[in-house]
């Protein structure tokens, strides 16, 4: 039993540590105009993704917004995939069609990267009804920011899910901000998690910080819902320490602010307590660190050398028989 | 005349109606604190405080509603969509509540409303936020829409459509916004009418009829089709919706060859509408058949060769030219 946990908890910090070095690269080739459109990073927020994972079998259903790079990754998709998606091509885990807001991964169940705030919530509810629709025990995750609860297709959702009693968890990644608007701008209520309540899911606040934290309440809910079908909500309090998007100064919050949650960064936090327990060396943790980094610059060169989808296939993927109309 | 550029220029009708009108309210996400995703509302907040200049959740239907409930009662709402693309979130505000209050209420009730924001592919963006949303909307009666190409046009029209007592969308361009062009001094008014199109090029031997981003591209290809002593006339449209037939017969008049440059997609886009007008009224006139260059018929890819191939460029407007020219 230990040794299981052991495994799990150092290969989770792997990923964390994969999705970092991930995104700091994405970073470095979207200055070097490598990669195009709008690049969202995930930065700060690895243990929300990690710990909900971590929670999971590989056949339940994820779904998130246009902030997805470490979902993906998450889910299993190689960094090669994800780094030619991001350089829009063919060996991309949406054939470069999709780009950085649209990350999708059909034979790992993860259903998209979606870049219209709120729009795939329902899509989230709809994946929950086909899992009760065929009698399956799976469980629908579906992430989304603090910014996506003013919409309709949100609170629609809810309701949806709740009437129809659906196995799926919503996880809002409360992360303080949408774009330049924080949450105390944005949202009537004193804490997001009360939007649950107005639809009777129960809901909970989890430190997105805390890797075990998070896991420890996602593996719970989820047990429940396994044996019986039903939504429920976790607000799950995290920060992103980059800007919205590549172009954002996010001048609209302060140093002290970040700073004092960098000071409680996730991959040291699991790292520290790792390490105190004697489940890992500094040597370990270099060599882990080591590793994410050669698996991400590999990516880059594997991105670089990739063909694009030839012109000729541009019709191939409006419909599904591939006909032009 | 001074030089600005078309986000200065529409920050200025902003300013001059906020100014002129009481009535008049700015109101979107980050519009006021973050002064705009793309700048356009710099500086209005702390010009005209946050009762004028309101920042919103992301609530799109919610908000173009409540600009559409407060014109009802005689507001002035402005109301900017980040991109048009996301004013799909609203569609039934826009399409069902706007345009057909007047109708349904027997004509007591106007909606004098400004929809705003950058309409139109940009760059790499993907499916989702590429959309030229311009044939959707005009198949709307009771909307009104333009597409400004210019700073001085964007000034004049936003102005317009402010003052207007419809429902008037205003498509401005992400890919516009730091281009630049000479405007009047701001102590001069400047309104532009709605439904008026514009000859930005003379020519003699085709007809380029265009609007919002491919204004550019064919004031570009005009330049190189002048090398091969080929004479293009550009008629901007400046607005979609009403469309200034008469501008466009006039052109067709003269050179008796047309290619329609669109920055939407083909099937029922804005190039169908005005081809068949042309046809339908002056088919005399012309000496071939009719070409449009639009966008492919696929949801926007985000490779970026791919991308290309799909949105309009100058050799396929040349090859367009030259076929109508028999060149
Ligand atoms: C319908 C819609 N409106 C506006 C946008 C533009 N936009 C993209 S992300 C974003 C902020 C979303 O914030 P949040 O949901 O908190 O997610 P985070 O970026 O913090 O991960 C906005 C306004 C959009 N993509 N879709
Ligand atoms: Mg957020």
């Amino acid at each position: 039993m230990q040794s299981v946990e052991q495994r799990d908890e150092v290969e989770m910090l792997s990923l964390m540590l994969l999705i970092r070095r991930f995104e700091e690269r994405a970073s470095q080739q979207y200055q070097a105009q490598k990669i195009g459109g709008f690049c969202h990073l995930y930065i700060g927020q690895e243990a929300v993704v990690a710990g909900a994972i971590a929670a999971v079998r590989d056949d339940d259903y994820v779904i998130t917004a246009y902030r997805d790079h470490a979902h993906a990754l998450a889910r299993g998709t190689s960094a090669d995939a994800c780094m030619a998606e991001l350089f829009g091509k063919e060996a991309g885990c949406s054939r470069g069609l999709g780009g950085s807001m649209h990350f999708f991964n059909r034979q790992n169940h993860m259903y998209g990267g979606h870049a219209i705030v709120g729009a795939h919530v329902p899509l989230a509810v709809g994946l929950a009804f086909a899992i009760k629709y065929r009698g399956e025990d799976r469980v629908t995750l579906c992430f989304f920011g603090d910014g996506a609860i003013n919409q309709g297709s949100f609170h629609e959702a809810l309701n949806l899910a709740a009437l129809f009693k659906l196995p799926i968890v919503f996880i809002c990644e409360n992360n303080l901000f949408a774009m330049g608007t924080s949450v105390k701008r944005s949202t009537s209520l004193k804490q997001i998690v009360d939007r649950a309540e107005g639809y009777d899911i129960p809901g909970e606040i989890v430190d997105g910080m805390n890797f075990r934290e998070v896991r420890d309440k996602i593996a719970e809910i989820v047990n429940s819902i396994r044996k019986e079908p039903h939504p429920a909500f976790v607000e799950i309090r995290t920060y992103r320490y980059r800007g919205h998007s590549m172009s954002d100064p996010a001048s609209y919050r302060t140093k002290q602010e970040l700073e004092k949650y960098r000071l409680d960064d996730p991959i040291t936090r699991l790292r520290a307590q790792l390490t105190r327990e004697g489940k890992l060396t500094n040597e370990q943790f270099d060599q882990i660190d080591k590793h994410a980094k050669e698996t991400v610059l590999a990516s880059v060169k594997f991105a670089e050398k990739s063909p694009q989808l030839p012109l000729d296939k541009l019709y191939d993927y409006t419909y599904a028989n591939g006909a032009k109309p | 005349m001074r030089e600005i550029t078309y986000r200065q220029a529409l920050n200025e009708a902003l300013a001059e109606e906020l100014e002129r009108d009481p009535d008049v309210f700015l109101m979107g996400e980050e519009v006021a604190e973050y002064n705009g995703a793309y700048k356009v509302s710099q500086g209005l907040l702390e010009r005209f405080g946050p009762r004028r200049i309101i920042d919103t959740p992301i609530s799109e239907n919610g908000f173009a509603g409540l600009g559409v409930g407060a014109a009802m009662v005689g507001l002035r709402p402005i109301i900017e969509f980040m991109t048009f693309s996301f004013s799909l979130v609203a569609f039934d505000q826009v399409v069902n509540n706007a345009p057909n209050m007047f109708t349904m209420s027997g004509g007591q009730f106007n909606i004098p409303i400004t929809f705003r924001g950058p309409n139109g592919p940009a760059h790499q963006l993907g499916a989702t936020h590429s959309h030229a949303t311009e044939p959707l909307y005009a198949n709307s009666p009771g909307l009104k829409i333009c597409t400004p190409a210019t700073p001085r046009d964007a000034k004049g029209l936003l102005k317009t459509a402010v003052r207007d007592n419809n429902p008037v969308l205003v498509l401005e361009a992400e890919l516009l916004y730091s281009s630049k062009g000479m405007v009047e001094p701001p102590d001069e008014e400047l309104l532009i009418p709605l439904g008026r199109a514009e000859v930005k090029r003379e020519g003699s031997d085709v007809s380029i009829v265009c609007y919002a981003q491919t204004v550019r591209l064919a004031l570009a290809t005009a330049a190189k089709l002048e090398e091969e002593d080929i004479s293009a006339e550009i008629v901007d449209l400046r607005s979609i919706k009403p469309l200034d037939e008469k501008a466009i017969f006039d052109s067709v008049a003269k050179t008796h060859r047309v290619v329609i440059v669109e920055q939407d997609r083909p099937f029922c886009g804005v190039g169908a509408e005005v081809c068949y007008r042309i046809q339908e009224n002056i088919f005399d006139e012309l000496d071939a058949p009719i070409l449009r260059v639009s966008q492919k018929d696929v949801p926007m890819p985000y490779n970026e060769r791919l991308e290309k191939a799909v949105l309009p460029n100058a050799d396929k407007l040349i090859a367009a030219v030259k076929k109508v020219c028999y060149a």
